[in-house]
């Protein structure tokens, strides 16, 4: 379960949402500039909110007043919008980069799964500048899943593919998210998408969150439709 | 041909390039994401050195280093270390007139990275050490690099504050710089001229390879772009 509850005040509004994430897929819809983002980032510890918790089962992330837990310390998975890849290290490098150590056999293994499953094995030995601009997307979401995540954080994940690809890559996501049942929270400004992959779709609005849409989707699960009012306490 | 100048002088300015390297790069790493009070005060000190007359800054170091000096009596009571008209007063020269050069460089290729890539690595478990070796320094290293072999270059050719600090001395304190001058100006001009050629020969190949190794990464970084 990840709780987020935080208060920011940025440039142009006062960003206040309270969001509960069981192990399921939680779309924040939105245009740009909503304040989406920011959510992820308080989440991934990359920027501080002003007050608020953050708390994923019993590690507290962030709670008002008190040291934050660093970054590396919150077992995350994260996709950025714009992939952040290495430029200097080839694609394999890339995504074994958050392992620890020589990988064994199970994670040898769970790699290939990945690999084979986001058709990205023949590009192991490029570098990012070598290849597409979908390619890169799928490897920046194999290295976000290669570390095995305790919560998912993506930002825009399949923008860049083209509509075949992308349905594939959506359904891939939703075999992962099912064998591995984690929190995950998904960015994304396209409709579709959010009524595919979400389980639950939160609107944001200028930092606030404004309702929640109903999944038509197939994907809808016994994961009870809560949404919380700003400020409610845990 | 008396070769202990070429000697000396590569010896000086090997070790000099080395401590202005780590020095350089930890204070260009540590300085260039943060502001504080003062910032621009402590960089402008760290530039000051690129702007000031050789003589000034060899003043500067006698009055630290000299017999009475602050560093120098201390270094002749505890150690009785005497660093004025040695190698090492040279090496001190050397590494106060090259540190701008290699900490703009740096400065520059650290402010440049996109902080994005180094959130990338934290959020995959990276301590900041595994940071900064897989991450910051090697994106920096081009940048780095550069200023690497402009500061040999400016201590290799270090003449007025050496002179000042670590004077004249034949077989001690005589780098290429200064065993030229001394050669000149007692008409030896066949053994001045070979050392010319020599510090000559040194300064075009690093400018040569600089430029070739900055045209080979604008490449880099335009193929990147694509």
């Amino acid at each position: 379960m990840l709780y987020v509850n935080i208060q920011k005040t940025l440039p142009y509004f006062q960003l206040d949402v309270t969001v509960e994430v069981g192990n399921e897929i939680v779309v924040l819809f939105g245009s740009s500039g909503a304040g989406k983002t920011t959510i992820l980032n308080s989440v991934a510890g990359l920027v501080q909110p002003d007050a608020g918790l953050i708390q994923l089962h019993e590690t507290v992330f962030f709670e008002t007043n008190k040291k934050p837990l660093p970054t590396r310390k919150r077992r995350l998975g994260y996709l950025f919008q714009d992939y952040a890849l290495f430029p200097h290290m080839t694609v394999e490098k890339n995504i074994s980069y958050g392992m620890k150590g020589n990988p064994d056999g199970n994670q040898q293994a769970f790699l290939s799964q990945l690999l084979s499953i986001l058709g990205i094995r023949h590009l192991l030995q490029k570098y990012p500048h070598q290849i597409s601009g979908g390619e890169k997307q799928r490897v920046a979401l194999a290295r976000a899943l290669a570390g095995k995540p305790d919560v998912l954080l993506l930002d825009e994940p399949l923008s860049a593919l083209d509509a075949g690809t992308r349905r594939q890559c959506q359904d891939e996501l939703l075999d992962l998210h099912r064998l591995w049942q984690i929190p995950v929270l998904l960015v994304t400004h396209d409709e579709q998408e959010a009524q595919r992959l979400g389980n639950r779709i939160l609107e944001i609005e200028q930092g606030k969150i404004a309702g929640t849409k109903s999944v038509v989707g197939t994907n809808t699960t016994e994961v009870p439709l809560v949404v919380y009012k700003n400020n409610e306490k845990k | 041909m008396n070769v202990h100048p070429l000697i000396l002088s590569v010896k000086v300015a090997g070790i000099a390039t080395v401590i202005v390297f780590i020095v350089g790069v930890s204070m260009a790493f540590l300085l260039a994401r943060r502001s504080f009070i003062g910032k621009s005060v402590i960089e402008s000190l760290f530039l000051l050195p690129l702007v000031l007359p050789p003589t000034v800054v060899g003043f500067g170091l006698l009055v630290l280093f000299g017999k009475n000096g602050w560093i120098g009596k201390w270094l002749i009571d505890w150690f009785d270390i005497q660093i004025v008209f040695t190698w090492v007063g040279a090496v001190i020269a050397s590494v106060v007139v090259a540190f701008p050069l290699m900490y703009q460089a740096a400065s520059a290729a650290f402010q440049t990275l996109d902080e994005k890539l180094e959130q990338a690595a934290r959020t995959m478990g990276a301590s900041e050490w595994k940071v900064f070796w897989t991450v910051s320094f090697p994106l920096a290293w081009p940048g780095v690099l550069a200023g690497l072999v402009l500061s040999f270059a400016r201590a290799l050719g270090e003449f007025g504050a050496t002179l000042m600090i670590a004077g004249y001395i034949p077989g001690q304190t005589d780098t290429l710089p200064i065993a030229i001058y001394f050669a000149a100006e007692a008409g030896q001009m066949e053994q001045a001229t070979g050392w010319v050629i020599i510090i000559i020969a040194l300064g075009f190949s690093a400018m040569m390879w600089l430029n070739w190794w900055g045209r080979r990464n604008m490449r880099r970084f335009a193929q990147r772009e694509r």
